[in-house]
C-alpha cells in the first residue's frame, strides 16, 4: 500500500479514473462534466460544478458525457443504460434537485431487482452533493439522504474522508444495485492519506473512528470530523467518547452501534439532515428497541432545527450542528442522573 | 527520537524507565514512546551513564530530536549541560532535520514493481542486510530492527510480491516464485553479497534463495525468525482465516494469535491490515500463497535440505509462545543454525522483543 495525501475531490476523481481504466462499461455523465457553460469552445473547462470530474474527459474520450439541464432525462438515461450492461456514474449536481428525477430513482431503479424477480440489476451510481455551509441558500444546501435511506432497493453512502471516499466510490461502481453517493460540498478540500492502488470498502460495515468507554457518538459524512473534534475536547474534561461512522446509511451496521452502546450505555447521534424522520431518529429508535436495557441515559440527537437552510450567514452557521453542540449533548448524557 | 515506521514524524515519551545516574546497558528499556501509529519501548543500543533527560513526559518530539544524553561518568557536568542546552535549543527552534528515516524506492523486476525501504550507508563497504517479511506483512514490520542494524551498513526492507506497495501478482504463489523475485531484486539493485533476514514465510523464501545455485556466493548469512519450512507444525487456521477475513470482526480473533501479549493487537494494527487486505488483488494473492504453504493442517514446505546445502552461517530466533509456527519446529533446524528461543514472545519476535532479533542478526553478521 503506497499512500500519499489527496483531497476528498482528488480521491473521488482517482476512483473514477481507476474504475474507468479497469472497466470499459463505466461511463460518467452529468451537467458540465465535459465542457461547461462559461468557457466557450473549451473542453473539460469545469469538470462538474466543483471540478470533481476534471481531467476525465480528455483521458476517456466518448465516455464522459455532458447532459442537458434536465435531471429527469439524464438520470433516467443512466438508469436505463445500467439495466443494459453499462455502469454509469451520473452526477446529480445538488441532491436538492432530486425532486425532478425522483420517479426514475424511487419507482424505477429502486424497484427493478425486486419486481423482475431478481433477474434485473441496475448498477448505477448517482453522485450528488449535499450539505450546508457554502452560503448556497435553501435550495442548494439540504441534507436529503434520509429520503433515499427510506427507500428499499437503494444503497446510500456518506463518505467522511478522502480514504473513505475513494474506497466507497469504487465499491459503489462495482455494486450491482443503484447507489446514492452523497458528497458533502464543504469537504472537497479536506486532505488525508489515500492508497495509490484501487481498493474497496464494503457496505454495511461501520468504522469505529475512535474507541471510548463513556459515550457513543454516531456521526456520518462531514459530521464525523466534528464528532472527532468533540471527542478530543471531551477527553480533556475526562469523558471518553467512542466515535462511530456507519459509512452507509443503507445498509446500516446496527450491530456495531449496539455493541458500543452495550459498553458505554449512552448514545449521541449527530445528523446534519432536517430533524424529523432523519438518520438520528431512525438510529435512536432502533437502539431503544434493541438495547433499552443497556441505556443509562436518554439518547441525545444533534440535528439542525426544523427549518429550511438559512441564507443569512450567521443563521446558516447557527443551523449546522457544531462541535460544541456535540460536546454539550455528550456531557448531558454522561452527567445524567435519575 | 527513533523513527518507527515510514510515516512517523514525531513521538512522545510517555514514561521514563531510567533516571539520571543510571548505568545503561545494551538492550535495557529506556522509555516508553507513543506515536500516532504504535506504542513501544525504546531499547538501548548504547552503553554509558544516563547523564540527562532532555524532554519531559508527553512532550511531542520530532524524529531525530535528542531525548536523553548518555555518556561515560567521567565527562564533566558542564559539557553535558552544554549538550543539553544545544539539544533544547534545537527542539525549540524546530530545526531538526529528519535524516534518519528510510528512503522508499520502487524497482521493476521482470514486470513486477517491488517497493523497498533503504536505510544506512550504501557506501560503507560492509555487506548490506536485506529484510524479508512474512505472509501478510510488509517492509514496515521491521520498524524496530532496521534502524539499529543500519549503523555502519546499508539495509533494505523489501515488500514481497502481493504485499505492501509492491505489485499484487504472486504468479503461482509458490515460495519458489517469491525467492526468484527476491533474487531478481538483488540483481536489479546490484547487491552482490547480502545478509538475509527473513520472518516466517520470508524465512522460507530466503532459505530457498540461499540454496539456489544462481545465488552462489551472494548470501553471506541467514537470520531466520520463526521460519516456515523446518517442521510440519503450522497454524493453517490462521493462514486461511487471515486470507478470508473481510471485516474487523472476522480479522481480530486471528490476529490475537500473532503475539504472546494479545494487548498488542490494537485498533491501528487491525485498521492497517484491513486497508491492505482491501486493495485490489490482495485476497487473491493471499489465497494463492496459503494453498502453497499448507496441506490440510500441516506445513507443505520442507526446506531442511536447502538449509543444509546452503551451509553458511545461520541463526534462528523463535518465540517460545509462537502460536503460528510453533517453536517445536526449531528441532528441524538441527545443527544447521544456532537457535535462540525467546521467552514471553509469540510469532512476532522482531516486534515483541526487537533487541533479541538485533542481537541474533549481529551474531550472523559477525560469523
Amino acid at each position: 500500500m503506497a499512500t500519499r495525501k489527496l483531497s476528498y475531490r482528488e480521491a473521488i476523481n482517482e476512483a473514477l479514473r481507476q474504475e474507468m481504466e479497469r472497466d470499459p462499461s463505466v461511463i460518467v455523465m452529468g451537467e458540465d462534466n465535459a465542457g461547461g457553460a462559461g468557457a466557450p469552445g473549451e473542453d473539460d473547462a469545469w469538470g462538474g460544478v466543483l471540478g470533481v470530474t476534471k481531467g476525465l474527459y480528455e483521458r476517456f474520450p466518448g465516455r464522459v458525457l455532458d447532459t442537458p439541464i434536465t435531471e429527469s432525462a439524464f438520470i433516467g438515461a443512466a438508469i436505463g443504460a445500467a439495466t443494459r450492461g453499462m455502469r454509469p456514474v451520473a452526477e446529480l449536481m445538488f441532491i436538492d434537485f432530486a425532486g425532478v428525477c425522483l420517479d426514475q430513482i424511487m419507482n424505477q431503479a429502486a424497484k427493478f431487482r425486486y419486481m423482475f424477480g431478481g433477474k434485473a440489476v441496475t448498477p448505477v451510481v448517482i453522485r450528488t452533493m449535499y450539505g450546508a455551509g457554502l452560503r448556497a441558500a435553501a435550495q442548494h444546501s439540504q441534507g436529503l439522504y434520509p429520503v433515499f435511506t427510506h427507500l428499499p432497493g437503494l444503497k446510500v453512502v456518506l463518505p467522511s474522508s478522502p480514504y473513505e471516499a475513494k474506497g466507497l466510490l469504487i465499491q459503489s461502481i462495482r455494486d450491482d444495485d443503484p447507489v446514492i453517493f452523497c458528497e458533502h460540498k464543504a469537504m472537497y478540500d479536506m486532505t488525508g492519506d489515500v492508497p495509490e492502488e484501487s481498493y474497496t470498502i464494503p457496505f454495511g460495515e461501520a468504522n469505529v473512528v475512535r474507541e471510548g468507554d463513556d459515550v457513543t457518538i454516531v456521526a456520518m459524512g462531514r459530521m464525523v470530523s466534528l464528532a472527532e473534534q468533540a471527542a478530543v475536547e471531551l477527553e480533556s474534561s475526562g469523558v471518553s467518547a467512542e466515535v462511530i461512522d456507519p459509512r452507509t446509511a443503507s445498509p446500516l451496521d446496527l450491530d456495531t452501534i449496539l455493541e458500543s452502546v452495550e459498553k458505554t450505555g449512552r448514545l449521541v447521534v449527530v445528523d446534519e439532515a432536517s430533524p424529523r424522520c432523519n438518520l438520528a431518529t431512525d438510529i435512536s429508535a432502533q437502539v431503544v428497541s434493541e438495547a433499552f436495557g443497556d441505556l443509562r441515559a436518554p439518547i441525545k440527537m444533534v440535528s439542525p432545527p426544523h427549518v429550511p437552510v438559512p441564507f443569512a450567514q450567521p443563521l446558516e452557521d447557527l443551523y449546522i450542528p457544531s462541535v460544541q453542540d456535540i460536546v454539550n449533548s455528550a456531557k448531558t448524557v454522561t452527567e445524567w442522573s435519575q | 527520537m527513533p523513527k518507527w515506521g515510514l510515516s512517523m514524524e514525531s513521538g512522545k515519551v510517555t514514561d521514563w524507565l531510567v533516571a539520571v545516574g543510571d548505568e545503561l546497558t545494551e538492550g535495557a528499556d529506556v522509555c516508553e514512546i507513543d506515536t500516532d501509529k504504535i506504542a513501544g519501548e525504546l531499547e538501548s543500543t548504547w552503553t554509558g551513564v544516563v547523564r540527562a533527560l532532555v524532554v519531559g513526559v508527553n512532550e511531542s518530539v520530532p524524529v531525530g530530536g535528542t531525548i536523553a544524553i548518555v555518556a561515560p561518568a567521567e565527562v564533566p557536568q558542564e559539557d553535558i549541560d552544554a549538550v543539553v542546552a544545544e539539544a533544547r535549543a534545537q527542539l525549540e527552534s524546530g530545526a531538526i532535520e529528519d535524516v534518519s528515516g528510510p528512503k522508499v524506492l520502487t524497482v521493476d523486476v521482470e514486470g513486477r514493481q517491488l517497493s523497498y525501504a533503504v536505510l544506512g550507508d550504501t557506501e560503507s563497504g560492509n555487506d548490506p542486510v536485506l529484510f524479508v517479511h512474512g505472509y501478510g506483512g510488509d517492509k514496515n514490520s521491521w520498524l524496530f530492527v532496521q534502524e539499529p542494524i543500519a549503523a555502519g551498513r546499508a539495509t533494505y526492507a523489501l515488500d514481497l510480491p502481493g504485499h505492501g506497495a509492491s505489485s499484487k501478482d504472486v504468479g503461482d504463489g509458490t515460495i519458489q516464485t517469491l525467492a526468484q523475485a527476491v533474487l531478481g531484486f538483488l540483481d536489479t539493485v546490484g547487491l552482490n553479497r547480502v545478509h538475509l533476514v527473513g520472518h516466517s514465510m520470508g524465512g522460507a523464501v530466503i532459505t530457498l534463495l540461499a540454496a539456489d545455485p544462481a545465488a552462489t556466493g551472494k548470501v553471506a548469512s541467514l537470520t531466520l525468525i520463526s521460519p516456515v519450512g523446518f517442521g510440519p507444525e503450522i497454524n493453517a487456521g490462521y493462514l486461511r482465516g487471515f486470507a478470508e477475513a473481510e471485516s474487523r470482526r472476522d480479522l481480530k480473533p486471528h490476529l490475537l494469535a500473532l503475539f504472546a501479549d494479545p494487548g498488542l493487537v490494537n485498533r491501528q494494527l487491525i485498521d492497517d491490515l484491513l486497508k491492505y487486505k482491501r486493495l485490489d488483488g490482495v485476497d487473491q494473492a493471499l489465497r494463492s500463497l496459503v494453498q502453497n504453504l499448507v496441506e490440510g493442517d500441516k506445513s507443505a514446505v520442507d526446506l531442511t535440505g536447502e538449509l543444509a546445502s546452503f551451509g553458511g552461517p545461520a541463526v534462528a530466533v523463535w518465540g517460545r509462545e509462537d502460536k503460528i509456527v510453533p517453536a517445536a519446529n526449531a528441532a528441524g533446524l538441527g545443527n544447521a543454525a544456532t537457535v535462540h528461543i525467546v521467552d514471553g514472545v509469540g510469532h512476532m519476535a522482531h516486534m515483541e522483543k526487537p533487541q533479541a532479533v538485533v542481537v541474533a542478526i549481529r551474531e550472523a553478521l559477525g560469523a
